[in-house]
């Protein structure tokens, strides 16, 4: 990439202030971390404090080397063509990362579904015990797989939708570096058996903290990019990032308000106790799934469907008034995770009625994202990128439609603690999330690394097939095991009994189980499918792009 | 502590029912108001993505 040199006033090379203070901060953190290893009271937290001074030592000669490395002035602004001089090497690690992730978490996935299935494959090793690869499952689809295609495709949206550089030099490298190195902290974690016990926010308070300054950071660097617009709109999508942002950094401080036994242990107390650390709990976790899950990949659909499909978003308008109820309405939803417990029932009631008003904004957003290809439908035929995404609206729609009625109480006396809820999950993580992510990678790989296309659209047809048939397989069988668990949980004999005890339905499980792993095995084929696209995409020859492209069906 | 909570829960359950529904209300009236200026700033934001290649 060329830019705009003066020769004659190019001043002497001296370090920048952001440089010079982070090698500072990075070399004190590595001391500091290296003492409370030394001191650590637990073996597996003396191994996070080694891992954070490590961090810090590469840290240091990373902005050493790069130091050295880069030509003396500022961060040219704007390119020799007059173009922004765009920052998207964040974005292809990120990109990379979000594969990576992806498929980690998906495995895991897959053998904690093999182990509900045959328990023998706990292999009786405490450290892949259900218990604990449960949340290595859920946060490495979650944080690992969504965080960094969030994060990427923040930093890419905002940069094209304003047509300015991500602000900061360092910053947005310490976001997406800080940000993997929390998730590699959270996940070993769990393996040694560190954990909150709160779902969603299992990581401890030092990972907590450290994800705090991580987040800030990410805030001011979009925040910053945003107020450099060159655009006197702010695009809707970047709103939908924003809402993102500011909540899950809300709802982070309030659920993790714990108080360490002392610097040295990984162990902390929450301020509160009881029930109220119930409702803390789920207004943050199902927050999590509002703002992390929902608004933050609805902010996907608002760009990479309408720059796919070549059209503007079906109505402006209507995305205003999605974007303003859904973040009203969501924050009061999380209530109904506590249906019939000691809550009380005026918040379960209040948790209720704002899932099912939900149903507005959610669908309102649907028919915007569906809409959009009114006029060019014959693209869902000919562009498997396309039908990947518009599945995954799709799909938004049916798992916003059955959420709302799990809520209802009448509903969930029969679908709460049953396997009907992690069916429910998964039509929105797997068809929703991990769809819109797929689109949307499939968008940016091509344009990130200068190709025309993907080096093979047939494997994205293959790859959409694939795990669609695993996602069938998998909700399909979660609504049969749930609504079975369910009606066996309550049936009683005409003595007024319980007619089945609890092991009978656990064996009743076994074979939808078994259909449920193999679902994710198919979604986890169908994943690396996608990997060895993305490889041979990067690494191909420009010639082979335009192949490719003219062996892509005719529109 | 029981008066906090009273107090809030009344506040919540009137003037703030009140206020998120103006709320609401202002939102959709910026949005839909018939106006030609505002349709142009409508149109020019969605086909921000589309500008650039």
């Amino acid at each position: 990439m060329s830019t705009i040199q003066d020769p004659i006033r190019t001043p002497a090379k001296a370090m920048r202030f952001g440089e010079a203070g982070l090698l500072v901060v990075f070399a004190a953190f590595a001391f500091f971390a290296i003492i409370v290893a030394a001191k650590a009271y637990t073996p597996a937290y003396a191994f996070h404090a080694y891992l954070f001074a490590a961090a810090s030592i590469a840290a240091v000669f990373a902005i050493g080397n790069r130091y050295m490395a880069r030509p003396a002035g500022p961060v040219p602004q704007v390119n020799a063509d007059g173009k922004p001089n765009y920052n998207f090497d964040v974005v292809k690690f990120c990109t990379i990362a979000a594969v990576v992730w992806g498929i980690a978490g998906f495995l895991v996935g897959v053998i904690a579904a093999l182990q509900l299935a045959f328990p023998v494959v706990n292999l009786d090793l405490p450290w892949i015990s259900f218990g604990r690869l449960r949340p290595l499952h859920t946060s490495a689809v979650i944080f690992a797989f969504g965080g960094n295609v969030l994060i990427g495709t923040s930093f890419y949206v905002v940069q094209r939708t304003s047509h300015a550089r991500l602000v900061g030099d360092l910053a947005p490298w310490f976001v997406v570096l800080g940000y993997n190195l929390f998730i590699v902290i959270a996940g070993t974690g769990y393996l040694l058996g560190i954990t909150q016990g709160k779902e969603y926010a299992e990581p401890e308070w030092y990972a907590d903290l450290f994800l705090t300054v991580v987040w800030v950071t990410y805030l001011l660097v979009f925040l910053g990019t945003i107020l450099k617009r060159k655009e006197p709109h702010i695009y809707v999508a970047n709103w939908f990032y924003l809402a993102f942002i500011i909540t899950i950094a809300v709802l982070h401080l309030g659920n993790n308000a714990s108080v360490p036994v002392s610097v040295f242990s990984p162990k902390s107390y929450i301020l509160w106790s009881g029930v109220q650390d119930a409702m803390f709990q789920w207004w943050y976790g199902h927050n999590a799934v509002g703002f992390f899950l929902t608004a933050g990949f609805l902010a996907l659909m608002y760009y990479f469907i309408p720059k796919r499909a070549e059209r503007p978003v079906y109505s402006y308008r209507l995305s205003i008034v999605h974007f303003w109820a859904l973040i009203f309405i969501y924050i009061w939803a999380g209530p109904h995770h506590l249906h019939y417990t000691a809550l009380p029932d005026w918040a379960q009631t209040l948790g209720m009625t704002f899932s099912i008003i939900l149903w507005m904004p959610s669908w309102g957003g649907m028919i915007n994202g569906l809409m959009t290809l009114s006029g060019a439908w014959d693209k869902l035929r000919t562009d498997p990128i396309i039908r990947m995404m518009v599945v995954a609206v799709a799909f938004y729609g049916m798992s916003t439609f059955e959420g709302p009625m799990m809520s209802v109480k009448a509903v969930n006396s029969l679908s709460h603690y049953t396997e009907w809820t992690i069916g429910h999950v998964h039509s929105g993580a797997l068809g929703w999330v991990a769809y819109i992510s797929f689109g949307a990678i499939y968008c940016l790989v091509p344009w990130l690394w200068n190709k025309r296309e993907m080096y093979s659209l047939k494997a994205v047809s293959w790859h959409f097939w694939v795990s669609t048939l695993g996602i069938v397989l998998y909700i399909s069988s979660m609504w049969v095991a749930g609504i079975l668990q369910g009606l066996m949980w309550r049936a009683y004999t005409q003595l007024g009994f319980l007619e089945y005890s609890f092991i009978e339905s656990v064996e009743a499980m076994h074979p939808l189980y078994v259909i449920r792993a193999l679902g994710g095995i198919l979604f986890l084929s169908g994943a690396l499918i996608m990997a060895w696209n993305i490889w041979k995409t990067i690494t191909m020859p420009e010639a082979a792009a335009e192949q490719s492209l003219a062996l892509a069906p005719a529109e | 502590m029981h008066e906090t909570y009273l107090w809030l829960a009344s506040f919540a359950q009137t003037w703030g029912l009140v206020l998120f529904v103006l709320g609401f209300l202002l939102v959709i009236a910026y949005v839909f108001w018939p106006s030609k200026t505002r349709k142009k700033e409508f149109d020019d934001a969605a086909n921000i993505p589309l500008k650039e290649d």
